[in-house]
């Protein structure tokens, strides 16, 4: 499991635009490098990152090598009804993860 | 003479397939080049019209290190059921691969505003793209400046 720091207020007024700041431990190996003996090595990579807000999906991405190592996104998103906000990497060598947040809307 | 005439000819004929031959010869690059940044772009508007404006894309013009830039782009728009933007897409010149990011987002977002961090390989120029909901493709363009190249560096 990569290490994942999740931003997100805890409480939050109805309709009220909130920043969401996600960052996931990940090389993002490019696979346009070669090691010290030649040998090209592998592309790693997150490919898409999800975000859905009491299931409905609010953020999608769909990242390249050229995203920086610990990809890091922050977004917005409405503050509707109080819930779970949940978020999923997705990337090569089967990598997935999946982490949550609960959101009090008042 | 006729034996003459022919000779000429196939030496002709061979100078000209060899000189043929040398410009078939592929010229591969790793890098993207503008025109890849063109054509990647083109996959994505298709024959739209790409106009600037609306999208604010900032990014540092000096960067010391490619490995890690802050880059954040924020599109003008209500992000209202008829009003919204559909998508945000990030491109750039030379890095090995043209595109940096591709963003979906609607209403729910509230703004269209986004922040990650990129890779640079070089010196060039990045463009981000806002697709809205009534199909129309807005742009803005930075030029940067980098002193230490990311992506292709071996481990040390």
């Amino acid at each position: 499991m990569a290490r994942a720091l999740i931003n997100v207020p805890a409480k939050a007024k109805k309709g009220e635009i909130i920043t969401i700041k996600t960052l996931i431990s990940h090389e993002m190996e490019t696979g346009y490098r070669h090691d010290n003996v030649g040998k090209a090595i592998p592309r790693n990579i997150i490919t898409q990152f999800v975000c859905t807000y009491n299931g409905l999906e609010v953020f999608r991405a769909d990242l390249f090598p050229a995203i920086a190592a610990n990809p890091f996104i922050t977004f917005q998103t409405v503050a509707t009804a109080s819930g779970k906000i949940e978020f999923k990497w997705t990337g090569d060598n089967d990598f997935a993860q999946t982490e949550s947040v609960n959101i009090t809307v008042e | 003479m006729a034996d003459d005439a022919t000779r000429r000819a196939f030496l002709i004929g061979a100078t000209s397939l060899a000189g043929g031959l040398i410009t078939v010869l592929p010229v591969t690059d790793a890098r993207a080049t503008p025109e890849t940044m063109q054509a990647a772009i083109k996959k994505v508007i298709g024959s739209a019209a790409l106009r600037k404006g609306k999208v604010t894309l900032h990014l540092p013009p000096l960067v010391e290190n490619g490995n890690s830039v802050a880059m954040d782009v924020a599109v003008d728009s209500p992000m209202t059921a008829n009003n919204h933007v559909r998508a945000i897409h990030v491109f750039n010149e030379k890095n090995p691969q043209s595109n940096v990011v591709s963003i979906r987002l609607g209403p729910p977002a509230g703004q269209a505003k986004i922040a990650t961090r990129v890779r640079l390989a070089d010196s060039q120029r990045i463009m981000a793209i806002a697709e809205m909901n009534d199909g129309t493709f807005w742009s803005d363009e930075v030029d940067v400046i980098v002193t230490i190249a990311a992506c292709l560096e071996d481990p040390v």
